[in-house]
């Protein structure tokens, strides 16, 4: 398996090089070729992807830091070797700033309770915004209900952008009892890029925490945490062509060394005897248990897949596809985009008069097009536009422009059956 | 009064008139008509204790007693969802407590075979499965009545 950093960066975006690298693409959904506009919720996986993890099992499988076997050695190198891979992505300072966990929520569930622990006190407020997905909403509310602190929310505009503003007034409330400002990036519901590095500034002065909830923004955009200025960015591996169960809470060393370990279990002790435990040096601190070594593995493969292309043009190239959705998709009588920001990745969110999205999915999908239905895991959202949820389409490098008029099509034949 | 035929034959003839459909448009556009006969909830009944909760669609159902046998009533904000309520209210409707308590999702063997099983999955938040238990908890709470 390579652990090697990417060769150079493939000079022309090349649609169908990159097609033939994901083979789901040759399946069939109802007999019809799959367009997937599902990527928001989990994007499909290159070949080198899939490759990375069977061949760690199939060639190096072992525990991690433990073994003193030939095999523990390899499993162990190829696991830190994607540390150092995510690291250099991210720009991160220290390799072991950067945390496996399973995923985005369990990100985001470490930094609330570990976080909520360190700084939380009666009376003291945490900042959201309305825009956030559920798991970046409920583990501050536990987090808020266990210290007895207060859970502010930032405004969302008509456009599906946050009322900076407002914004800015929430994290500098003259009692000055803000500790927390846990933001996302890029919103899985509207697609809408967030202005992060300025509020994380405004947030800095006041000396607030930031956590930087990155699921949707690490598959469509160059993230460097250190230009951000935020203290933590959590993100997810297979929203970003990697495996599923692997994510990455990302966190400044400082911090980091303050906070109490959250998961007790082995491979994050320093010693251990029945009165009390020290805890291991980071990350470790953090990674309880057997870690998902496969999973870490797939993920490096993952970014260093992504580092291949020029990122720049994978970002212009869904771009495209989301301004001709768009322009295709107004057309229609009746339909409305939810969510019209000026900056937004390839994320398309829609409501038609007289359509239920439910109806609508099911007959895409009929069709061969999946799509997501329904409020996204953003109820508090759906309710600030006055819908019960929206259909989804959302962009991926490998799709297409002939696979957005598909959608289109198939849209305008399923509006007619229904109404 | 209770409905004429056992709840195969009503079965079986749903699959005949189902079988005449070659493509899904056309089988989608019966179960959009079919989601048309469905008799409809009384408005006042379309609370959120007729509700069965799924993330996507909103079903409401209502049942009553009526000479012994069990009548339904329901509505959805989906008109496919209304499809297969429809569809689901026609082989039970009009039946007694007893009959209605011993159908399983195993014994609504139609579904599958008129091409809607994707819709049998109990983790589609519009569960055929969900609908079906709620129609089942009637004919349980009816069962002392009846």
């Amino acid at each position: 398996m390579s652990t090697s950093t990417s060769s150079a960066v493939k000079a022309a975006f090349d649609i169908e090089e990159i097609r033939a690298q994901f083979p789901i693409l040759k399946e069939l959904v109802h007999g019809k070729p799959l367009v997937y506009f599902d990527n928001a919720a989990t994007s499909q996986k290159p070949r080198r992807v899939i490759k990375a993890e069977s061949t760690y099992y199939a060639t190096i499988n072992a525990n991690v830091h433990r073994g003193v076997h030939t095999l523990s050695t390899k499993a162990t190198e190829a696991q830190e070797a994607s540390r150092e891979t995510i690291r250099t992505h991210l720009n991160a300072k220290h390799a072991h700033e950067v945390i496996f966990t399973s995923g985005t929520t369990a990100s985001i569930n470490l930094a609330a309770n570990s976080l909520g622990q360190l700084l939380l006190k009666k009376g003291d407020e945490v900042v959201i915004s309305g825009m956030e997905h559920h798991s970046n909403i409920v583990p501050w509310q536990l987090a808020c209900e266990r210290h007895g602190a207060v859970l502010k929310v930032i405004p969302i505009s008509e456009s599906g952008e946050w009322d900076f503003p407002s914004a800015n007034q929430l994290i500098s409330s003259s009692a000055n009892r803000v500790r927390i400002l846990a933001i996302s990036h890029v919103s899985n519901t509207l697609g809408t890029i967030n202005p992060v590095k300025e509020l994380v500034a405004e947030a800095k002065k006041r000396g607030i925490v930031t956590v930087v909830d990155g699921a949707q923004a690490v598959p469509h955009l160059k993230v460097d945490v250190q230009d951000l200025g935020c203290d933590f960015y959590a993100f997810s591996g297979h929203k970003a062509y990697g495996p599923t169960g692997i994510g990455v809470l990302y966190g400044r060393e400082e911090l980091l060394e303050k906070m109490p370990p959250w998961q007790g279990g082995g491979e994050m002790i320093d010693q251990v005897t029945l009165e009390k435990s020290t805890w291991a040096k980071l990350p470790f601190k953090f990674e309880a248990g057997t870690p998902n070594i496969a999973g870490i593995i797939g993920l490096g493969e993952a970014i260093r897949w992504m580092n291949d292309y020029d990122l720049v043009a994978m970002a212009a190239h869904e771009r495209t596809l989301r301004e001709h959705a768009t322009k295709e998709l107004l057309a229609i009588e009746g339909l409305r985009i939810i969510g019209t920001a000026k900056e937004k990745v390839g994320v398309v969110s829609f409501v038609i008069d007289g359509v239920h999205h439910y109806d609508l999915g099911t007959l895409l999908d009929q069709q061969g097009i999946a799509v997501r239905t329904g409020h996204h895991c953003t109820q508090p959202l759906m309710e600030r536009f006055g819908v019960s949820g929206t259909t989804r389409a959302s962009f991926a490098c490998f799709n297409t422009n002939a696979e957005v008029d598909a959608m289109v099509a198939a849209t305008k034949k399923a509006v007619k059956m229904l109404r | 009064m209770t409905q004429v035929g056992t709840i195969d034959q009503a079965q079986d003839e749903v699959i005949d008139e189902f079988l005449f459909f070659k493509d899904w448009q056309d089988r989608y556009e019966h179960l959009i008509e079919l989601g048309k006969d469905l008799p409809l909830i009384a408005p006042e009944r379309k609370t959120d204790d007729n509700l069965i909760r799924g993330c996507q669609s909103r079903v409401w159902l209502f049942a009553e007693l009526k000479d012994g046998s069990i009548h339904f009533s329901a509505d959805s904000d989906s008109m496919i969802t209304k499809g297969i309520v429809s569809l689901l209210v026609r082989i039970l409707d009009m039946r007694r407590p007893a009959e209605v308590i011993k159908i399983s999702l195993a014994d609504l063997y139609s579904i599958e075979r008129i091409g809607l099983r994707e819709h049998l999955f109990t983790t589609r938040s519009n569960g055929l499965v969900a609908m079906l238990d709620q129609m089942k908890r009637y004919a349980v709470a009816y069962s002392t009545q009846a």
